[in-house]
C-alpha cells in the first residue's frame, strides 16, 4: 500500500474531505438552530420518545453539584448503568459501569472505581469539561445496553454500535463500530475502535478499518469482521431515516445499538458525523449522494420509502461494494 | 449574483490592496525592501554682508528644478528679515529685506535635495538662433576661422560645442588664443565659448552649480556651459567638452551673473557647504508624499509615535500568522490545540528565539502536564483546577527564569514573555486529549501546534514580510482576500491524502 493517495483517485472514489463536509454538507444542510436537538442528548431522547423511536431508558439527571449527592440514590437498584454528559461530543466523558463489586463499581475496562470517583466524574461533566465550548452541562445516568451477541466475537468490551449517515433523510452509508482494547470500550474510530462497512442494501458487514488501515480481523479477538448479517436491517435503516424528521438536519449521523432484549435503540444523533465511514465502506459519500440527488422522488416520501429507495438504488449496482 | 458575491468581494479587496500598494511604490517611492537608504544632500548657502546704513535688500539666487535633483525641503534662516521668493528670468530668488540692521549680518538658505532619474524641469523651447556678435578685427576674422574649422569636424550642434570646447581646452591655435587667456578662470572660458558659439548662431548660456561632495565647506560654484540643440539645453563640460552634468552636480543658477545682489551693503560673502545625509527610504518617501500632497501618506503608520509603531510592527504580523494557520489547518491539515494558540506562541518565540522558545515551551508544557495529572487525582472542579494550572505555570516560569539565570543562560529569562494563560489552557486541553484519546493523539496535536507555531514564527520574523506589511498595511486587505478565498476551499487536505490512503487502488463506482 502506498503511503498516500492522489487527489484524483479520491475524487474518482467520490470521497468527501473535511473541508467539503464542513461547507458543502454541514454548513449547507444543517441549520444551526437545529443543533441543540442533537447536541443536548436529553432533548434528543425526549424527541425520540415522542416520535415513538426506541431509546435507552433514562435513570436520572444530575444538573448541579449539589444534586450530585443523589447519585447513589439514582443508581440504587441498577447493577449496571452509563453516566454521560448531555452535551458531550465524540464519545468523550462517557463512563460505562458494567457491574458492582461490593462498594465498588466495575468499569467497562474491568478496573474498579470508588463512588468518589464516579462523583468526581459527574462533577467534571457538570463543570463542562466534556461539553462543546466548555458550557456547564448536565449528567445523564441511563440504561446500559446489553449488546446483542451478534458482535460478541468482534468486539472487546464496550458497546458496538451502528453508525448510519443520513443525507436529507436518505440513509446513504453505514458502518458498525467495534470497540477494541485500545478504545477503552468506546466505539469511536479516532479512539481506536474498528469500523466495518455495511452493505446498505443487505445489511451484511464488509472489511474493517482500524486507525485508518484496512483490517479483515478484529485486532483483539482475531475473529473475522466481514460477512456478519445484521438482523432487522430494513427496520434499522427506517429508524435511522426517521431521525431526519426528528431533527431536520440534512447531514446526520445516527448511532444505533442492538440490544439483546430490546432490539435496535437510538443511542445518540450527531450533527457533524465524521468521514471514516468512507474508509470502512471503501467508497466515497458523494457517489451515493449524487445518485440520490439525481433520482430521488419529487414528493417527500416516508422514512420507510426512503430507506427502500436507497436499498434499491445501491443494490441495483453490484460492484460498488468492496 | 449570490454565487458571484464572494469572488467579487475577493477581487475588489485584492484590487484595492494592490492598487494602493502600486501607487505607493511607483509614485511615492516607498521602498519594497527593508533598510533601503537614499542619498540626500543638505546644501547650505551662507550669505554674509555688512550694512552701510538704511534698509538692506539681499537678493540671492536659489535652485529651481535643478536637473537630476528634487528639492525635499527648504529653510530660510534669517532673523528679523522679511523674506519673499520669486522668479526672475530663468532663476528663482530669495529676497531678504530689513529696515536698519546693525553689524555684520548672516542669513542662511538650506535645502535638502535628492537625486531623481527624471527631471522635474520642463524642457525649454528653442530660443531661436543666437545673434552674431559684432566683433572688431582681428577678433571677427579669427572667430569666423574658428567656427569654420570646428564646423568641418562636427556633425550637429552638440558635437560642434564639444569640439569647440575641447579645442579651447587642449590645442588653442593662434586664433583661439585671442579668446582664451591661459590660466583664465572657468567663467571667462565659458563666456568666450558662448561668444564663439554665437558666431555659429548657436544659442548657449552659462550655468552655475555645485559639485556635491561629502562634508564639503566653502564649496566654489562651478561655471558650466549649456547649448540648445533646438530640442533641449545640453550641458557641456567647459573643461573637456564632455556632454552632460557629472554625477552629484547641482545646478544652482543660470546666467553669467553673481548669485548675490545687495543694496546698501558691502563685503558680501557667499559660501556653500554640503553634507551628505543618509535617510531611510521610507522617510524620504514620506516627505515626498507630503510634497506631492498625497492623502495616502496621512494614513500611514509612520506618523504614529515610535513606540506605537513598534507595537504595530508586531501586531500587524498577527493577521499573516492567522492566514498561515488557516492554510496549515484547512489545506495541509495540521491538528493544533486551540485555533490561534500557535500564533500567540509564535509571537512569544520572537522574543525567546526559536530554539530557546521551543525548549522552554516544551519544558513548561511537559512539567505543567505532569502536575496537571497529579491535580487530576485531587478531584477538583474545573475552574479551580484551571486556576491551579495557571498558578503552577507562573511558578514554573519563575523557576525556569531563576535557574537559567544562575546557569548563565540568559535565554531562559525570556520565558516570562510566554502568554501564561494560553500555556495553561494548552496544558489543560492536552491533558484532556491525553486522557480521552490517548497519549499518541495528545502528542500528535502538541507537535502539530508546535509545528504551526514554528512555521508561523519563521514567516513572522521574516524582515521582508514585516517591512512589507508595516510600510504597506493595505496589503492586509490582500491577506483578508486570501483568507476569504481559503474560506471556500472545499478540496482535500494534504493530511487526507494520507488518511484515506487505504482506499488507493480500489475500483471506483
Amino acid at each position: 500500500m502506498k503511503w498516500f493517495i492522489t487527489p484524483r483517485e479520491l475524487r474518482r472514489l467520490g470521497i468527501v474531505g473535511m473541508n467539503q463536509r464542513n461547507t458543502g454538507m454541514i454548513a449547507r444542510l444543517n441549520h444551526r438552530r437545529n443543533y441543540p436537538l442533537v447536541d443536548d442528548k436529553l432533548l434528543t431522547k425526549k424527541l425520540a420518545l415522542d416520535a415513538g423511536i426506541a431509546v435507552p431508558e433514562l435513570y436520572g439527571v444530575i444538573e448541579t453539584n449539589h444534586d450530585a449527592r443523589h447519585l447513589p440514590d439514582l443508581i440504587a437498584g441498577h447493577e449496571d448503568f452509563v453516566i454521560k454528559p448531555a452535551h458531550g461530543s465524540g464519545g468523550n466523558g462517557i463512563l460505562v459501569i458494567t457491574g458492582r463489586m461490593g462498594e465498588r463499581f466495575r468499569k467497562a475496562s474491568g478496573l474498579l472505581e470508588e463512588i468518589d470517583s464516579l462523583e468526581h466524574h459527574v462533577s467534571n461533566i457538570l463543570s463542562g469539561m466534556y461539553s462543546l465550548g466548555g458550557q456547564p452541562d448536565k449528567a445523564m445516568i441511563e440504561y446500559r445496553v446489553k449488546f446483542d451477541p451478534l458482535f460478541a466475537d468482534v468486539s472487546f468490551q464496550g458497546v458496538p454500535d451502528i453508525r448510519t449517515v443520513v443525507y436529507r433523510g436518505y440513509p446513504v452509508m453505514a458502518m458498525v463500530r467495534l470497540p477494541t482494547r485500545g478504545s477503552d470500550g468506546k466505539a469511536n474510530l479516532h479512539q481506536g475502535a474498528v469500523g466495518a462497512g455495511i452493505d446498505i442494501a443487505t445489511g451484511v458487514t464488509g472489511h474493517g478499518v482500524w486507525h485508518n488501515d484496512i483490517v479483515e480481523r478484529h485486532p483483539d479477538t482475531g475473529a473475522g469482521i466481514a460477512g456478519i448479517a445484521i438482523p432487522g436491517w430494513d427496520r434499522l435503516l427506517e429508524l435511522a431515516a426517521g431521525c431526519y424528521e426528528l431533527t431536520e438536519l440534512g447531514y446526520l449521523g445516527v448511532d444505533v445499538v442492538l440490544d439483546r432484549d430490546l432490539g435496535p435503540l437510538i443511542l445518540e444523533l450527531n450533527a457533524r458525523p465524521g468521514l471514516a465511514v468512507q474508509i470502512a465502506n471503501g467508497v466515497g459519500l458523494s457517489t451515493s449522494i449524487d445518485r440520490i440527488e439525481a433520482q430521488k422522488p419529487k414528493n417527500p416520501p416516508s422514512p420507510a420509502e426512503r430507506a427502500a429507495f436507497v436499498q434499491a438504488l445501491i443494490g441495483a449496482e453490484p460492484g460498488v461494494r468492496s | 449574483m449570490k454565487r458571484l458575491h464572494l469572488p467579487l468581494l475577493i477581487l475588489a479587496l485584492a484590487a484595492i490592496s494592490l492598487g494602493i500598494f502600486q501607487h505607493k511604490v511607483r509614485n511615492l517611492g516607498f521602498p519594497v525592501l527593508p533598510a533601503q537608504i537614499t542619498d540626500n544632500w543638505i546644501v547650505e548657502a551662507r550669505v554674509a554682508f555688512e550694512p552701510t546704513g538704511g534698509a538692506v535688500t539681499a537678493r540671492m539666487l536659489i535652485p529651481h528644478q535643478p536637473p537630476g535633483f528634487a528639492l525635499l525641503d527648504e529653510h530660510f534662516v534669517s532673523r528679523d528679515y522679511g523674506l519673499t521668493t520669486g522668479m526672475t528670468g530663468d532663476n528663482r530668488e530669495a529676497i531678504w529685506t530689513t529696515r536698519s540692521p546693525r553689524g555684520r549680518q548672516v542669513v542662511y538658505y538650506r535645502t535638502t535635495v535628492y537625486e531623481i532619474t527624471r527631471s522635474l524641469r520642463p524642457s525649454e523651447e528653442y530660443p531661436g538662433p543666437a545673434d552674431i556678435p559684432q566683433l572688431e578685427e582681428p577678433y571677427a576674422s579669427a572667430a569666423s576661422a574658428i567656427v569654420e574649422r570646428v564646423r568641418e569636424r562636427s556633425a550637429d550642434i552638440t558635437s560642434f560645442a564639444t569640439v569647440l570646447v575641447r579645442d579651447m581646452a587642449h590645442a588653442p591655435d593662434e586664433n583661439l588664443a585671442l579668446f582664451v587667456t591661459r590660466g583664465g578662470d572657468e567663467r571667462e572660458r565659458v563666456r568666450a565659448a558662448i561668444q564663439l558659439l554665437a558666431g555659429a548662431r548657436i544659442p548657449a548660456r552659462m550655468t552655475h552649480g555645485l559639485h556635491l561632495t561629502e562634508r564639503a565647506r566653502d564649496l566654489q560654484p562651478r561655471a558650466w556651459l549649456e547649448v540648445h540643440n533646438t530640442r533641449e539645453w545640453v550641458p557641456i563640460n567647459p573643461a573637456d567638452g564632455s556632454v552632460g552634468y557629472p554625477a552629484n552636480f547641482l545646478v544652482w543658477w543660470y546666467g553669467d551673473q553673481d548669485p548675490l545682489e545687495l543694496s546698501r551693503a558691502r563685503n558680501a560673502q557667499v559660501s556653500f557647504a554640503v553634507t551628505r545625509n543618509f535617510q531611510s527610504a521610507v522617510d524620504a518617501a514620506q516627505q515626498r508624499a507630503l510634497l506631492l500632497d498625497s492623502r495616502i501618506a496621512d494614513f500611514s503608520l509612520l506618523g504614529l509615535p515610535i513606540q506605537t509603531q513598534n507595537m504595530y510592527r508586531v501586531l500587524l504580523m498577527v493577521p499573516v500568522g492567522a492566514m498561515i494557520i488557516v492554510l496549515l489547518r484547512n489545506v495541509v491539515g495540521f491538528q493544533t490545540f486551540g485555533t490561534f494558540m500557535p500564533v500567540l506562541i509564535a509571537l512569544s518565540f520572537r522574543e525567546t528565539e526559536l530554539l530557546g522558545g521551543v525548549i522552554l515551551f516544551t519544558l513548561i508544557v511537559s512539567l505543567g502536564l505532569a502536575i496537571r495529572f497529579y491535580l487530576e487525582h485531587l478531584k477538583l472542579l474545573l475552574v479551580p483546577r484551571l486556576a491551579a494550572v495557571v498558578i503552577v505555570v507562573v511558578m514554573l516560569m519563575l523557576m525556569l527564569s531563576i535557574v537559567s539565570h544562575h546557569l548563565g543562560i540568559e535565554h531562559g529569562l525570556a520565558v516570562a514573555l510566554f502568554p501564561m494563560v494560553i500555556l495553561a489552557m494548552t496544558i489543560e486541553r492536552m491533558s484532556i486529549v491525553w486522557e480521552e484519546h490517548g497519549a499518541a493523539d495528545a502528542i500528535r496535536q502538541g507537535v502539530g501546534s508546535m509545528g504551526a507555531a514554528i512555521v508561523g514564527y519563521l514567516l513572522m520574523i521574516n524582515p521582508y514580510l514585516e517591512h512589507l506589511i508595516f510600510v504597506f498595511p493595505e496589503l492586509l486587505l490582500l491577506v483578508l482576500a486570501v483568507t476569504l478565498l481559503l474560506g471556500r476551499y472545499t478540496g482535500y487536505r494534504l493530511s487526507e491524502l494520507i488518511r484515506f490512503r487505504a482506499l488507493s487502488g480500489r475500483s471506483g463506482p
